[in-house]
């Protein structure tokens, strides 16, 4: 029996320790947000924050997390900068299909939180690793700019 | 013309006069739809049995199309307005475009319209398969007509409501309005009355005048979904959870063809969580929409049923398919091109004209196999309850599914449900049904409990339906000037006709229609040829089907011609499109037509002369660079839309290619959602880098040689351009509307190669790109 604390709720999960959190997350936890993209940290499509940092929940086991406070993107908007990019997102109509961008507002998040104006160079490095296979690229761009230029203050 | 408006569907689902030269990607579905391929088959070369005149556009989709506003409309009274949409959501915006046609003649305020995901059920709404860039263009007039009926209806509720003449009452904004008196009434408060009301004929409908439109063509709407999206709750098919559901991963045969003969579960059992190994039945003969066979386990979750699937120990007969190899592959297929082949269009005297030209030039072009690989896996869920079939999955043809589901268990169609979820990415992929079929024999071994059966990366990018691999050998003479009197283009590529029929070994007249034979250029000798390939592989459609490798070969030919006149890339391509004017398909012996009618939808020289012109204005073409710096242009016509590119290209020292800009300019006539249309060219530009770039699936030994996104590349967000322009020309309501969701690709590739050339002097003529400009 492992402990995860999840957005701010404890819960116990009867697993493996090694199975990765996403498993957990999603088939166990109910928190099909988080999604499945490689399973071998590729894409991005999983990425959650542990202890405010990103992490590819698909190759973190649910052990390594056991002590560690975990946000999914059903719980990044309580976060403000969390909330800026959601709304920057729906403003700027950055989905096209939407199964990637959980993963790329997480990575976008936390780059915004770590780094509150990012240049161009340091999206590329922050998001480079989140697929977008429909190509919403420039608008993901975009979004984190006026996420950023924003503050966070929504 | 019957009130409730049944389209044109009421008519046998067999096509019997199914014949090589008439099969067509829906066509496929629609045999599919009717008995699960035997059709098809059976259909094959032709059986002729008094067939009926040719339908053309929705009219000839299987099931064709309704436009009854009591099967797309619901209004509550607390006037919340439901709207079905009945094509499916893999990010092209339909669930956004749909609703927003219908809500716009109905006069409904869209903060208070709600969306509704219809089942697979071709009978109650029409045609659904979504696919070919047709959704809009196929479905704009019927749906139109059902917002328009709906809005009479309500007029003439509160016109009987009020006792007055209903042409004295008008909807708006979401209430009835009798302007004399000053009478309103809510929709909400019309609601039940005007469900009663008769449906008006179709021919009474009266459809608002385009300038009144509050919505269509308007971009002034979010998407339906954004705010799921964003937060975690929108559901896609491999979200689905049900009570007492349980996990599959399927270990299918490496190779196509190949079958399980024997395996070893002991060690699989005894992994925590594992439940159960269930074998599948793979299917003789061509794959169809058929599961692939092999042996699934099934687990509490899908990690232990990963996990199972590892230590499962598979015997595999590989069959005859073990020996495919790119390298060979390539090779065998490019002696294929040097030969002459099949003849598919002949106008005028192309050996004669090579012979007197000035100058010959001659080039050949290779594309490897793709993967879709949409981020969403292949995913269903299926359970069977008291004889009856429910499945939840992102797919693209839901009646398909319902109808394999159908077939495979035993059942009537009738007893099978599918709901469709948001897609992770389509591009074709989620058009075949397999893993759906997959779900639903697992759950019968499972006695019908839930069961989700889940594609790993592994399994999507090394079992999918292929994009097929191509060589395209072009010859041209030139005369004295530098113009282009003959071409001569051999195109080889395993037909997708080869997942349907045994031994299909020619490009299907679709695959011929998608810009290789239906190429209008003004030179007067012209010969196309289809030299036979034979598939070793599943071979399926991708996004842009074969204007992929077509595209790519004619526009980086056209620019070859074009150096070799010694004349601007711009100029030169039009010249050969030539003056405007209104080509017939039947001139280009293009059967196809994108099935649509020839009056209607003619190769259109002067609208593809003017998103030619238009890109190159936008983007500056012939403005100065530096040094490694390149601008290419391409220009194709597919789906009945026209788009061109303009690329910019930066080659540094070390061979590295970069595109910091990218322009493109699209006619697809009027649009319904420009922000939409303009979404779609933006990935697809970027879909289009992947391709020219680094995508390419090879095999050995019969099996893919990719597995995930370390070997199969696809274009991530430093690779992508910074700036992409989209410059949409205006259309005319009045006028047929073209496909947006493919027509973006294949002009991307050959402009990228056309502005390496420029760059760097370099021509690339295979693709990916990878380290060819390194060394």
């Amino acid at each position: 029996m492992t402990s995860v604390t999840v957005n701010g709720r404890r819960y116990d999960v009867d697993l493996p320790d090694d199975t990765p959190l996403l498993w957990a997350l999603r088939d166990e936890l109910g928190l099909t947000g988080t999604k499945f993209g490689c399973g071998m940290a590729l894409c991005g499509a999983c990425t959650v924050h542990v202890d405010g940092q990103p992490v590819r929940a698909c190759v973190t086991t649910i052990s390594a997390v056991a002590s560690s406070k975990v946000t999914t993107i059903e719980g990044v908007g309580a976060d403000r900068v969390g909330r800026a990019m959601q709304a920057a997102w729906v403003d700027l109509g950055v989905p096209q299909c939407g199964y990637c961008q959980a993963g790329q507002i997480m990575a976008a998040t936390a780059l915004v939180k770590r780094t509150p104006r990012p240049t161009d160079a340091q999206i590329d490095e922050a998001m480079t690793g989140n697929i977008c296979r429909c190509g919403t690229y420039p608008r993901i761009r975009a979004a984190i700019k006026q996420a950023a230029a924003q503050g966070g203050t929504r | 013309m019957s009130p409730a408006g049944t389209g044109s569907a009421d008519r046998p689902l067999l096509i019997a006069n199914v014949s090589a030269d008439t099969v067509t990607r829906r066509r496929f579905l629609q045999a599919v739809s009717a008995a699960g391929g035997l059709v098809l088959a059976a259909g094959f070369p032709a059986v002729a049995q008094a067939p009926e005149p040719r339908k053309f556009g929705r009219d000839s989709m299987p099931n064709g199309w309704r436009d009854d506003p009591l099967v797309f409309v619901s209004i509550a009274p607390d006037g919340i307005v439901s709207i079905v949409c009945h094509r499916s959501e893999m990010g092209q915006g339909v669930r956004t475009g749909m609703p927003m046609i219908v809500a716009d003649e109905l006069e409904a305020d869209w903060k208070r319209v709600r969306v509704v995901q219809a089942t697979g059920d071709e009978k109650r709404y029409g045609n659904q398969d979504t696919d070919g860039s047709r959704s809009t263009r196929h479905f704009f007039e019927p749906m139109r007509r059902c917002g328009a009926a709906a809005r009479t209806m309500l007029e003439a509720a509160a016109a009987a409501r009020w006792g007055v003449a209903v042409s004295e009452v008008e909807a708006r904004n979401h209430e009835v309005i009798h302007a004399k008196s000053g009478r309103r009434a809510s929709f909400g408060s019309l609601a039940q009355a005007a469900a009663t009301q008769t449906v008006p004929a179709r021919e009474t409908v009266r459809l608002k005048d385009p300038s009144k439109f509050r919505y269509i063509g308007k971009g002034n709407l979010k998407l339906v979904d954004g705010p799921d999206i964003t937060t975690g709750k929108a559901q896609y098919g491999i979200d689905t959870r049900l009570p007492d559901m349980v996990y599959a991963v399927v270990a299918r045969p490496p190779v196509y063809g190949g079958k399980a003969t024997s395996y070893d579960a002991a060690e699989t059992l005894k992994v925590p969580g594992v439940l159960k190994v269930v074998e599948i039945e793979p299917s003789d003969g061509p794959a169809h929409f058929n599961p692939l066979g092999g042996v699934a386990v099934v687990a509490r979750n899908t990690w232990a049923a990963i996990q199972g699937r590892r230590v499962l120990k598979v015997v595999w007969n590989d069959g005859t398919n073990a020996t495919y190899d790119s390298t060979a592959f390539k090779r065998e297929m490019e002696a294929a091109a040097r030969k002459p082949g099949k003849v598919v269009r002949d106008n005028g005297s192309v050996d004669s004209a090579l012979a007197g030209a000035a100058k010959r030039v001659e080039a050949e072009y290779y594309i490897p196999h793709l993967a879709h690989a949409p981020m969403e896996p292949p995913a269903a869920t299926v359970r069977i309850v008291n004889g009856k079939a429910e499945a939840w999955a992102g797919v693209q043809s839901p009646q398909a599914a319902r109808d394999l589901v159908a077939k495979r268990l035993g059942m009537s169609p009738d007893d099978v449900t599918v709901n469709v979820t948001l897609l992770g990415g389509g591009f074709g992929r989620k058009s075949k049904p397999d893993y759906i079929v997959e779900a639903a024999v697992i759950s019968k071994a499972m006695e019908g409990k839930p069961v989700k059966v889940t594609w790993t990366r592994e399994d999507d990018i090394q079992h999918t339906y292929f994009h097929t691999v191509s060589v395209e050998h072009l010859e041209a003479g030139l005369d004295a000037q530098g113009k282009p009197v003959a071409w001569m283009h051999r195109s080889v590529a395993p037909t997708l006709l080869s997942t349907f029929v045994a031994g299909a070994k020619n490009e299907a007249p679709l695959e011929l229609g998608m810009g290789v034979i239906n190429v209008p250029f003004a030179i007067p000798n012209v010969r196309i040829e289809n030299p036979e390939a034979e598939a070793h592989t599943r071979i399926g459609w991708f996004r842009s089907v074969s204007n992929i490798p077509h595209a790519f070969a004619v526009q980086s030919f056209v620019a070859e011609l074009a150096a070799a006149a010694g004349r601007d890339q711009k100029d030169y391509l039009l010249e050969i499109i030539g003056p405007p004017r209104r080509v017939s398909p039947e001139a280009l012996n293009d059967a196809w037509n994108h099935d649509e009618a020839s009056d209607l939808y003619p190769v259109d020289t002067g609208r593809l002369r003017r998103v030619v012109e238009t890109v190159a204005r936008e983007a500056g073409w012939g403005r100065k660079l530096p040094k490694g710096r390149g601008l290419g242009i391409a220009a194709h016509y597919s789906f009945v839309s026209y788009v061109a590119s303009v690329v910019e290209v930066a080659v540094n020292d070390q061979g590295e290619v970069t595109i910091p800009r990218i322009d493109i300019a699209v006619d697809c006539g009027a649009t319904v959602n420009p922000d939409r249309v303009r979404a779609q060219m933006q990935g697809a530009a970027v879909m289009g880098i992947g391709i020219a770039t680094g995508s390419e699936i090879s095999f050995k030994n019969g099996r893919a040689e990719q597995g995930n996104f370390d070997t199969y590349e696809v274009t991530r967000m430093a690779g992508a351009p910074r700036e992409i322009r989209v410059h949409i020309l205006p259309g005319d309501y009045a006028r047929p509307m073209g496909g947006v969701g493919e027509p973006g690709v294949p002009p991307v590739p050959p402009a990228i190669c056309n502005a390496i050339f420029a760059a760097t002097g370099k021509r690339i003529r295979r693709l990916p790109i990878r380290d060819q400009l390194k060394a």
